[in-house]
């Protein structure tokens, strides 16, 4: 399934992606630092997607116990990286962000 | 039903963006959260969509809802039950997760034509960018695993194993920079030679243990201090990682998230190093104040809690400027005990100075104070907070130290220009420390040995147990 023209249009999708990073993080304030690292680490957990695709492909194959299994593991730790990273920045958004309404 | 996956792809990716945007702005934040999380939800929604469309008899099911549940309880648990304090650990512990996802995805891909020869191999350039993809997105994965769980137990290590006050064990030398070099270079070697033979166990194995070892060596020569600075480019990497996966599988949504996080967490670190007045290359390669450190020559006699509380009997105003110490020791509780007092018995005014790196990591004083119930409208930033310190009768420091360094307003040395907190224009200065040791940065503070600074030696727990016992006696 891997043309040239789709190789291509996936490193123009690279490369804006990254051009659209470095540019919508300008100025954050020191508090929400740690805020922000922790829902940028929560959106990273989109390694789900590659882990369920991988799984799909494992699962449908004939003797690929191992990689499935392998694909498992790796649904369950991004799951862990997605659900506990948005969690986790909620908490301490409450914290800082919701106290700050407050005043 | 075909363009619907691809429109899923697109909504998510967009959400990710605005989520990202209004994690910046405090005021947004809360609700940029629930964007990226609402992201999330589409991406994984139409990916489980696209497989039962997309696969013959639809997909297996089994073990891949099993799969998102458990993972889905784990988090859950793990983020609520985790104390405020352990924020930092748990955020690093997390990414090492995600990383090791997109690792462990790139391994079951090239896993399965080992098993199963009878699949065949991809030939050509689908060949070439799958194990390309696959290389990299392994080079990055396992090292942001190693590399986080290790910084996580670097934050953690600097309470419990070690008494010192920046405990962090830390081994860099010089000529390990050239040996990092040579290591990433031999695995980008071992990726182009899978190229031609992507069944190879040797290759595999070493490209994974090289990997590993790297995460290792790039975060054991780095200090407690710069750890935040380090979580934040790990954080990068694990988005460059699942980047990656997405060209195996020539999924967009894969490669717009992982990028934009990979892009969004460098300016990030960057601005986090700013903050601290450090590049990421000092952070990163050099030691600092390691070879340059001062020996502490001068002496300073140490006051005992009453004297202290005395002096706080009278003061009107009483600033307390909260650092790595508190952290430490975790003694947040105590301070706002002590702030309570004050305003009850002596009707003082009592305010809170965050510098901005204060801590282990940004904004951790703030969640700290939070946690032990401090109202928000006492926690003042440095430059609100600076102007008042003339007019302020006590600056109470807690285990801060390169943070209120008056070196800092010279033009030389290792803090030159970095902005502090100016406790040392209040009429008395009283601080909380274990020593006269010098900071993170290796110099020593003039601020310790003026003659209106008094010296609290001791644990930060203990001794504003015994500050606050001293206040209630007094």
């Amino acid at each position: 399934m891997i043309t040239e023209t789709s190789l291509i249009a996936n490193l123009t999708l690279f490369m804006l992606a990254i051009f659209i990073g470095f540019e919508v993080i300008t100025k954050v304030p020191a508090m929400l630092h740690t805020p922000l690292m922790s829902g940028a680490n929560a959106i990273s957990g989109i390694s789900v997607v590659g882990a369920l695709l991988g799984a799909n492909v494992a699962y449908q194959g004939g003797d690929t116990l191992v990689s499935g299994i392998l694909a498992f593991v790796a649904i369950v730790l991004a799951m862990i990286n997605v659900v506990g990273g948005f969690t986790v920045t909620n908490r301490m958004l409450n914290m800082i962000a919701g106290r700050n309404k407050r005043t | 039903m075909d363009a619907w996956i691809p429109l899923g792809y697109l909504a998510s990716a967009a959400l990710f963006i605005l989520g990202l945007k209004k994690l910046g702005h405090p005021r947004t934040a809360p609700r940029g959260n629930q964007y990226g999380a609402l992201g999330m939800l589409v991406a994984v929604v139409t990916t489980l969509v696209d497989m039962q469309v997309g696969t013959e008899g639809g997909a297996n099911w089994g073990l891949i809802v099993a799969g998102l549940v458990i993972g889905s309880i784990i988090g859950l648990v793990m983020a609520l039950r985790a104390r405020m304090t352990g924020m930092p650990e748990l955020v690093a512990l997390f990414n090492g997760f995600g990383g090791a996802a997109s690792a462990l995805v790139a391994l079951s891909e090239t896993w399965k034509y080992i098993e199963d020869p009878a699949l065949a191999l991809p030939t050509g350039l689908a060949r070439q960018v799958i194990v390309v993809a696959a290389g990299l997105s392994a080079l990055v994965g396992w090292a942001t695993l190693t590399g986080s769980v290790l910084a996580m137990f670097k934050l953690m290590g600097g309470i419990e194993l070690r008494g010192k006050w920046f405990p962090t064990p830390t081994w860099g030398p010089r000529w390990l920079n050239p040996v990092k070099l040579f290591m990433l270079l031999g695995v980008v070697v071992l990726i182009l030679l899978s190229i031609g033979d992507p069944t190879n166990q040797a290759y595999l194995w070493t490209i994974i243990g090289l990997s590993c070892v790297l995460g290792v060596v790039l975060v054991l020569p780095i200090g407690g201090a710069d750890m935040p600075v380090v979580v934040s480019l790990l954080n990068s990497l694990s988005g460059i990682a699942a980047a990656f996966t997405g060209f195996i599988f020539s999924n967009p949504v894969l490669i717009v998230a992982g990028s934009l996080v990979g892009a969004s967490g460098l300016i990030l670190t960057f601005i986090m190093c700013k903050a601290m007045n450090r590049t990421l290359r000092d952070v990163l390669f050099k030691e600092f104040g390691g070879t340059t450190r001062e020996k502490v020559t001068r002496t300073k006699a140490g006051s005992d809690p009453e004297e202290v509380a005395m002096m706080l009997d009278g003061a009107r105003k009483v600033i307390i400027v909260p650092g790595y110490g508190m952290a430490v020791s975790q003694c947040q509780h105590q301070v706002k005990e002590l702030g309570d007092l004050l305003q009850e018995r002596y009707d003082t005014e009592v305010k809170y100075a965050i510098h901005p790196v204060a801590g282990r990591m940004p904004g951790h004083m703030n969640v700290l104070l939070a946690e032990a119930s401090v109202p928000y409208e006492q926690l003042i930033e440095m430059d609100e907070i600076n102007p008042e310190f003339p007019e302020c009768d006590v600056a109470l420091i807690i285990g801060a130290n390169d943070t209120c360094n008056p070196a800092a307003r010279e033009d030389e040395g290792p803090l030159a220009g970095m902005p502090i907190i100016d406790a040392d224009l209040a009429r008395t200065v009283v601080i909380v420390k274990r020593s006269l040791s010098v900071g993170y940065a290796g110099v020593d503070n003039d601020l310790f040995y003026m003659d209106k600074t008094m010296m609290l030696f001791g644990d930060g727990k203990a001794m504003m147990t015994d500050l606050n016992n001293a206040v209630k006696d007094a």
